[in-house]
C-alpha cells in the first residue's frame, strides 16, 4: 500500500506510459502479422508522446497564449520556472531547485536578460521564483514546450507509420502475405533474393 | 659515430626502382621486351649508383638522414643510412643488377607468361627492400616490410596454378599474419613504453622501461613477428615460396625478403632493445636456443630434400638462423658476424639459386638425383655451384669463411661453448648436403650413362643461355673476390658495434 | 554569408531536394546536375566550416536568431568533434552522387529517378543536421529524417528481400529512435533544457551525477543509439538491410549511417553527459567487453559469408565494435582513435562498397566465387577494391593502419588487453577475407590446370570496362583512403585540438 501511495499514484502518468510502452514493444517483437507490428509501433510512439505531454501539464494551468512583448518574458520565465517545478515534483533524490534557477539565469546575461528585467522587477533577483509576482505567473499556464516538441514527434510518427505501411503493401504485393513466418518460409526457399 | 648528413639520396635510391615501374609497364604493354629489360637494368644501375654514392660518407663514420613526412605526431617516415643499412643496401641493390640480367634470360628461356607484371613487381619489391634497409625507425621499417610482403605475392604466385596458389596462401598467411599478429602489437607496445619514440639508437629506446618478463615476450613477438627471418616454427613459408620462378627465389628468397627478416631482427635487438640493455635483461639466450634448434633441424631436413630448390630453401632457413643466433649472442664479434653473414650468405646463396635456375632452363631438371654427370655438360654452372656451396658452408676461398669465423668467435666471446658445437655440427651438415651434389655432378657413379632406362638425352644438353650463365659466374666471382678483399664489408659490419664493450 | 555557413550546410541539400523534385518532374535529365551542384555546395560549405573551426575554434549558430535561454532556440554547433565528421559526410555524399550517374535502377525503372534523388538529398540533409546540431530534440528529429529516407531508399530496390529487410529496419530504427526520444524527455525533466551544453552544465553545476533520472536517461539514450549503429548484440537488422538494397543506396548508407550514429554516441557522451559522468562508473568495462564481442561476432560471421556485400556488412558490425570500444576506453588515444576511425572507416567502407557495386553491376558478381578472374576483366576496379581491403586489414600507409595504431595504443594505455587482442584478431580475419577474394579474383575459382600458356601478355580482349564516371568515384575513394592515412597527423592534431580541455580524455594522460 505504501508503495502504491508513494510511487504509483503521484506518478501515475509514468506508470501508464511504461505500460503502454511495454504493450507496444511486445507487439512489435512477438506479433506475426506485419500490420500488428506496426500497430505496436504506433502504441509505442504514442506512449512516449503521452509521457511528454503529461510533463507539460499543470494543475489549473491555462493554455499558454500570450500577446505582444509579454511573450518574451513568459518564455524566459517558463524556461526557468519549469525546471524548478519539475524537479520538485520528481524523484526525492533531487537537490532543491534553487541553484539551478540562478544558474540558468546566469547562463546568458545577454541583451535579452536586460530587456526582461525591465518587464518584471523581481524577475532577475534570485529569490524564490515560484511565487514570482512578475508580469506573468508561470504556474498559471501549462508548459507549452513539450507540446510543441510532440507536434513534431507526431509528424515523425505518422511519417514512420506511413513508410511502414507502404513497405508492408510492397511486401504483400511481392509475397502475397503479411504473415512474417510465411514470408520467412518463402525467403528461406530462396525466393526473390535478388531483383 | 660521426655526424649526420642531410641528403635526399636515400629517398632517391629507394624510389629509383619504383619510378622504373612506369617505363617497365609502358614498354611491356607495347611488347617492347628489350626496352623493358633495358629500363629495369638502367634503374638497377642508377639505384646501385645512388647507394654507392653514400658509401664514402658511411665509411667515414657518418650517417645519411632524411625525413619524408610526419606520419603521426612525433613519428616520421624517415630514412637513416648507417653501416648496417648500407651493407644491406649495397648487397640488395648490387645483386638486383645481376638478377635482372639473369631474370631476362631465365624468363625468356623458359617462356614465362606475364613478364611485364613480373618485372614491375620485382622493381617494387626492391624499393621496399631498400626502404627497410634505410629506415630510421621501427614504423618506417614496418611500413616497407608490409609493402614487401604484398609486392612479392604476385611474384611468388607467378605461375597462377594450383601449386602457386597453395604456396602463395602459405606465404601470405605466415608473413602477413605474423606481422599483424605479433610485430604490430609489439611495436605499439614499444611506442607506448618508450614514450613515443621508435627511432633506432645504439642505447635502445626500450632501455630501462621493461621488466625481464615483458622484455622476453616483446623480443619473441618481434622475432616471430618478422617471420621473414624464417625462424622455426614459422619457417615453412620459405620452402612453400619456392614455387616462384627461380629469379624470385634467387634474389628475394635468398637475399632481399629473408634478409629483410633478419635485418629487422638485428635492428630490433641493436636499435630498439639495445645490446647492453638486452644483456642486462638476460633473456636473449632463449632466442639463441630457438635459433640453434632451427640451425640443426633445418640442416637435417635439407639433407632429405631431393628437390634442389627445396634443399636450398631449407639451407637458407638454417643460414638465417645463424644470423639470428649471432646477434642473440650480444657480443661485438657475434653481431659483426651476423651483419657480415648477411652479405656472405647473399653472394653464396644467390649463386646456388642461379645455378638451380640455369639447370632447370637447360635441362628441365629439378631434382638432386637427376644431376649426375652434369658437370661435364655445364662446367661453368657447376663450378659456380661449387663456389657457392663453399661460401655457404664457410670454407675458403669465399667470404663465407670470414663471417663464420666471426660467428664462432662470437660464441667464445659470449662464453657459450654449446653454441659453438651447434655451429660445428651444422657446418658438417652443410657440407653433407651440398658437396655430394657437386661431387656427383662431376664424378658420376659408373652406372649412369650405362643401362639407365631414361629417355632424357644428355647429348643435347649444353650450358644455359648466356644471360643466365654470366650472372652466376659474376656472383660466384664476387663471393671469392670478397674473401680476398673483405675490407668494405667488415668495416660496415663492425661499425654497428663500435660503441659496444 | 560566412556567418550563415552552418545553416547553409544543412539547407543546401534540402533545397536541392526540392529542386530535384520540381525540375525532375519536367525533365529527368536535370536531376543529376542539380544533385551534383547541391552536394558540391554542401561540400564547399563544410570545407568552409572546417577551415573556420581550424582557425578560430568552435562556430555557434542560432537558428532564426533565437538564443538558447528561451528554451526554444535551436543551436547548431560546429567544433573539433564534428567538423571532420561533417566533412566526411559531405565528401562521401558527393562521391556517391557522382557514382549515381545513370544507375541501373534508373535505366530499368526511370520513374524512380526523381524519388531516389529526393530521398538521397534529404538523407544528406539529415546526416549533416545530426552532425552539427547542438539540441537534443532536434537531433532526434533529424535522426528520424535520416532514418525515414533510409527506409525508403532501402525499400526502393527491385529485390523482394530488400522489402522485408526494410520492414525490419523500420521496426528496429523506430525502437532505437524512440529510446533516444525517451531519454531526451528524462533529461528535460531533470534539467529543464534541451540544449546539449545546457544539459551538461546543469548536470555538473547541480552535481546530478548520482541522480536516477539521469542514469535512466543515459541508459535509454545509449541503448537507442546502439540500436541505430547496429552494436552487438543489436546488429541483426543491418546486414540484410544493407545488402539487399539497390547498390547506390548501400554505398551511401553503409559508410555514413553507422559512423554518424557513433558520432552521436560520442556527442551524447561528451556533449550531454560529460566525460566525468560517463567514465565514472564501471559501465566502461561492460561496454568495452560488448565491443570486443561485437568485433568477434562481426569478424566470425563475415568469415561465414559467401556474398560479397553480406561479408562487408558484417565487417561494418565489427568496425562499429572498434569505434565503440575505442570511445569507451576512457582515455585520450582511444577517443582519438575512435574519432579518426569514423573518418577512415567511412572512406574505406565507401571504397569497398563502390567497388563491390561496380563488380556486381558489370560482372554480376554477388558471390565471392563469381569474382573469378576479375583481376583480368576489371583491373582498375579490382585494384581499388583491393586497396580498400588492405585498408580494412590495416596495411600501412592506408588509413586503416593508423586507426588501428591509435586504437591499439589507447587499448594498451588503458590496460584493456582483450580489446587489443581482438583488434589484432579482426585484422587477421580481414586479411583472410580479402586474400580469399584476391586469390579468387587473381587465380580464378577452379585451379588452373597448368601454368603459363593460356594467358599471354596483354590479354585485353575479355576486359569489361567499368563506366568512366564510376571509376572516377571509386578511385576518388581509393585515393582518399591513402590520403587520410598519410595525412593522419594533421587529422589527429585537429581531433586532439577538439578534445582539448575535456576531462579524462582531453589530455595525453596515463601511459606509464
Amino acid at each position: 500500500m505504501g508503495f502504491l501511495t508513494q510511487y504509483v499514484i503521484p506518478h501515475f502518468n509514468f506508470w501508464i506510459y511504461v505500460i503502454l510502452l511495454m504493450i507496444g514493444l511486445y507487439a512489435m517483437i512477438t506479433k506475426n502479422n506485419l500490420i500488428k507490428k506496426l500497430i505496436g509501433m504506433s502504441i509505442f510512439q504514442t506512449a512516449i508522446i503521452l509521457f511528454y505531454v503529461s510533463l507539460g501539464a499543470k494543475e489549473g494551468g491555462r493554455i499558454p497564449i500570450l500577446t505582444g512583448e509579454v511573450l518574451y518574458a513568459e518564455k524566459k520565465a517558463q524556461a526557468v520556472a519549469y525546471g524548478g517545478e519539475a524537479a520538485k515534483g520528481d524523484a526525492a533524490d533531487l537537490p532543491p531547485p534553487m541553484e539551478k534557477e540562478s544558474d540558468s539565469a546566469d547562463l546568458d546575461d545577454g541583451d535579452l536578460t536586460d530587456e526582461l528585467l525591465s518587464y518584471g522587477k523581481n524577475f532577475g533577483d534570485d529569490s524564490d521564483d515560484d511565487d514570482d509576482e512578475g508580469i506573468i505567473d508561470p504556474d498559471a499556464y501549462a508548459n507549452p514546450l513539450p507540446h510543441v516538441l510532440m507536434l513534431t514527434a507526431i509528424v515523425v510518427g505518422v511519417a514512420t507509420l506511413g513508410v511502414g505501411l507502404a513497405i508492408v503493401q510492397m511486401i504483400y504485393r511481392e509475397y502475397g502475405t503479411i504473415e512474417e513466418d510465411e514470408i520467412l518460409a518463402k525467403v528461406k526457399k530462396g525466393e526473390g533474393k535478388y531483383g | 659515430m660521426g655526424g649526420a648528413v642531410q641528403s635526399w639520396n636515400p629517398l632517391w635510391a629507394c624510389l629509383a626502382s619504383l619510378v622504373a615501374v612506369v617505363p617497365i609497364v609502358w614498354f611491356g604493354k607495347r611488347g617492347m621486351a628489350n626496352a623493358r629489360e633495358g629500363a629495369t637494368l638502367a634503374a638497377g644501375v642508377v639505384k646501385f649508383g645512388l647507394v654507392l654514392s653514400m658509401l664514402p660518407l658511411v665509411l667515414g663514420g657518418e650517417v645519411v638522414e632524411c625525413t619524408l613526412v610526419e606520419i603521426t605526431p612525433g613519428l616520421a617516415l624517415a630514412f637513416r643510412v648507417d653501416g648496417l643499412g648500407m651493407l644491406f643496401g649495397l648487397v640488395a641493390s648490387g645483386l638486383w643488377i645481376v638478377t635482372s640480367v639473369y631474370a631476362a634470360g631465365y624468363m625468356r628461356g623458359s617462356k614465362e607468361h606475364a613478364q611485364t607484371r613480373f618485372a614491375a613487381f620485382f622493381a617494387i619489391s626492391l624499393s621496399a627492400t631498400l626502404g627497410v634497409a634505410f629506415s630510421a625507425n621501427l614504423l618506417t621499417m614496418y611500413v616497407f616490410y608490409e609493402m614487401l610482403s604484398l609486392a612479392t605475392f604476385p611474384l611468388v604466385t607467378h605461375h597462377q596454378d594450383k601449386e602457386a596458389r597453395t604456396g602463395g596462401r602459405t606465404y601470405l598467411t605466415y608473413l602477413l599474419g605474423s606481422s599483424i599478429g605479433f610485430a604490430l602489437p609489439a611495436m605499439i607496445f614499444t611506442y607506448v613504453r618508450s614514450g613515443g619514440n621508435l627511432d633506432f639508437s645504439m642505447a635502445g629506446v626500450l632501455a630501462g622501461t621493461v621488466t625481464g618478463g615483458e622484455g622476453l615476450v616483446l623480443l619473441l613477438l618481434f622475432v616471430f613477428g618478422f617471420a621473414k627471418c624464417g625462424l622455426m616454427p614459422l619457417h615453412s613459408w620459405l620452402p612453400g615460396a619456392m614455387v616462384a620462378p627461380t629469379p624470385v627465389s634467387a634474389l628475394l628468397h635468398a637475399v632481399a625478403v629473408v634478409k629483410v627478416g633478419v635485418f629487422c631482427v638485428i635492428r630490433v635487438v641493436t636499435g630498439i632493445f639495445g645490446v647492453d640493455f638486452l644483456r642486462e635483461l638476460d633473456v636473449a639466450v632463449v632466442l639463441s636456443w630457438i635459433a640453434a634448434f632451427t640451425v640443426v633441424t633445418s640442416s637435417l631436413i635439407a639433407l632429405t630434400q631431393d628437390n634442389l630448390k627445396r634443399r636450398l630453401a631449407f639451407s637458407t632457413v638454417g643460414q638465417l638462423a645463424y644470423i639470428v643466433l649471432g646477434v642473440s649472442l650480444l657480443t661485438p664479434l657475434g653481431v659483426t658476424g651476423s651483419a657480415l653473414h648477411i652479405a656472405a650468405h647473399a653472394f653464396g646463396k644467390i649463386t646456388l639459386f642461379f645455378c638451380a635456375g640455369a639447370i632447370f632452363v637447360a635441362t628441365g631438371k629439378k631434382y638432386v638425383s637427376q644431376l649426375e654427370g652434369l658437370g661435364k655438360k655445364m662446367p661453368f654452372t657447376m663450378t659456380a655451384f661449387l663456389l657457392g656451396s663453399l661460401s655457404v658452408i664457410g670454407l675458403p676461398p669465399t667470404l663465407g669463411l670470414l663471417s663464420k669465423f666471426y660467428l664462432v668467435m662470437g660464441t667464445l666471446q659470449a662464453e657459450q661453448p654449446w653454441l659453438l658445437v651447434v655451429f660445428l655440427v651444422s657446418t658438417i651438415l652443410n657440407a653433407a648436403y651440398f658437396l655430394p651434389v657437386v661431387y656427383r655432378a662431376f664424378f658420376p657413379s659408373p652406372k649412369v650413362g650405362g643401362g639407365r632406362p631414361e629417355k632424357f638425352s644428355w647429348a643435347a644438353v649444353e650450358e644455359a643461355p648466356l644471360a643466365c650463365v654470366i650472372p652466376l659466374c659474376v656472383t660466384a666471382g664476387l663471393a671469392v673476390m670478397f674473401f680476398v678483399v673483405p675490407g668494405v664489408w667488415v668495416e660496415l659490419a663492425s661499425s654497428l658495434v663500435g660503441g659496444l664493450k | 554569408m560566412v556567418e550563415q555557413l552552418p545553416a547553409i550546410v544543412v539547407l543546401t541539400p534540402m533545397v536541392a531536394a526540392l529542386l530535384v523534385t520540381l525540375l525532375g518532374l519536367r525533365r529527368r535529365a536535370w536531376c543529376f546536375p542539380v544533385v551534383i551542384v547541391g552536394l558540391g555546395a554542401t561540400l564547399a560549405a563544410a570545407t568552409g566550416l572546417l577551415v573556420r573551426v581550424y582557425r578560430d575554434g568552435p562556430v555557434d549558430y542560432f537558428m532564426g536568431g533565437w538564443e538558447v535561454p528561451l528554451g526554444i532556440g535551436i543551436q547548431l554547433r560546429v567544433d573539433g568533434l564534428n567538423a571532420l565528421v561533417l566533412m566526411t559526410v559531405a565528401v562521401v555524399a558527393l562521391i556517391v552522387g557522382v557514382y549515381s550517374f545513370r544507375r541501373e535502377e534508373d535505366v530499368k525503372v526511370p520513374a524512380k529517378t526523381v524519388p531516389f534523388y529526393t530521398l538521397f538529398l534529404l538523407l544528406v540533409t539529415g546526416l549533416c543536421g545530426i552532425t552539427i546540431t547542438a539540441d537534443a530534440f532536434n537531433l532526434f528529429v533529424l535522426l528520424e529524417v535520416t532514418s525515414l529516407t533510409g527506409y525508403g531508399l532501402v525499400a526502393m530496390g527491385s529485390s523482394k528481400r530488400g522489402k522485408v529487410a526494410a520492414f525490419n529496419y523500420v521496426i528496429m530504427g523506430t525502437i532505437g529512435a524512440s529510446f533516444i526520444l525517451l531519454g531526451t524527455g528524462y533529461l528535460y525533466i531533470q534539467t529543464g533544457t534541451l540544449n546539449m551544453e545546457g544539459i551538461r552544465e546543469v548536470i555538473e553545476a547541480q552535481d546530478l551525477f548520482g541522480s536516477t533520472t539521469i542514469v535512466v536517461a543515459f541508459i535509454l539514450m545509449m541503448v537507442g543509439v546502439f540500436i541505430k549503429m547496429a552494436f552487438f548484440p543489436l546488429y541483426g537488422w543491418l546486414p540484410n538491410a544493407y545488402s539487399y538494397c539497390p547498390s547506390t543506396t548501400s554505398c551511401i548508407l553503409a559508410p555514413l549511417m553507422t559512423k554518424v550514429s557513433i558520432y552521436i554516441m560520442i556527442r551524447f557522451m561528451l556533449g550531454i553527459f560529460g566525460a566525468e559522468y560517463v567514465f565514472q562508473a564501471h559501465a566502461t568495462a561492460i561496454v568495452v567487453w560488448l565491443a570486443v564481442l561485437a568485433v568477434l561476432a562481426g569478424s566470425l560471421l563475415a568469415l561465414a559469408q559467401v556474398e560479397i556485400k553480406k561479408m562487408l556488412c558484417y565487417l561494418i558490425v565489427a568496425e562499429v565494435g572498434y569505434m565503440v570500444g575505442g570511445a569507451w576506453l576512457a582515455n585520450h588515444w582511444g577517443m582519438v582513435g575512435a574519432l579518426y576511425h569514423i573518418v577512415s572507416d567511412a572512406i574505406m567502407t565507401l571504397c569497398l562498397f563502390l567497388g563491390a557495386s561496380i563488380l556486381w553491376s558489370r560482372l554480376k558478381a554477388r558471390r565471392i566465387d563469381d569474382l573469378s578472374g576479375a583481376f583480368r576483366k576489371m583491373p582498375w576496379t579490382m585494384s581499388a577494391f583491393v586497396l580498400g581491403g588492405l585498408a580494412m586489414i590495416g596495411v600501412p600507409p592506408t588509413s586503416g593502419f593508423f586507426s588501428k595504431w591509435y586504437l591499439i595504443r589507447g587499448g594498451m594505455e588503458a590496460g584493456r588487453w582483450e580489446y587489443v587482442v581482438v583488434l589484432l584478431v579482426s585484422s587477421l580475419v580481414n586479411a583472410i577475407l580479402f586474400f580469399r577474394i584476391i586469390e579468387i579474383a587473381y587465380f580464378g575459382k577452379e585451379p588452373a590446370e597448368s601454368h603459363g600458356g593460356a594467358h599471354g601478355e596483354g590479354d585485353v580482349e575479355e576486359r569489361v570496362a567499368a563506366p568512366r564516371v564510376r571509376l572516377v568515384a571509386l578511385w576518388a575513394a581509393a585515393i582518399l583512403v591513402v590520403l587520410v592515412g598519410v595525412f593522419n597527423g594533421e587529422l589527429v592534431s585537429f581531433i586532439e585540438k577538439g578534445l582539448e580541455g575535456i576531462p579524462i580524455i582531453g589530455n595525453v594522460g596515463g601511459g606509464n
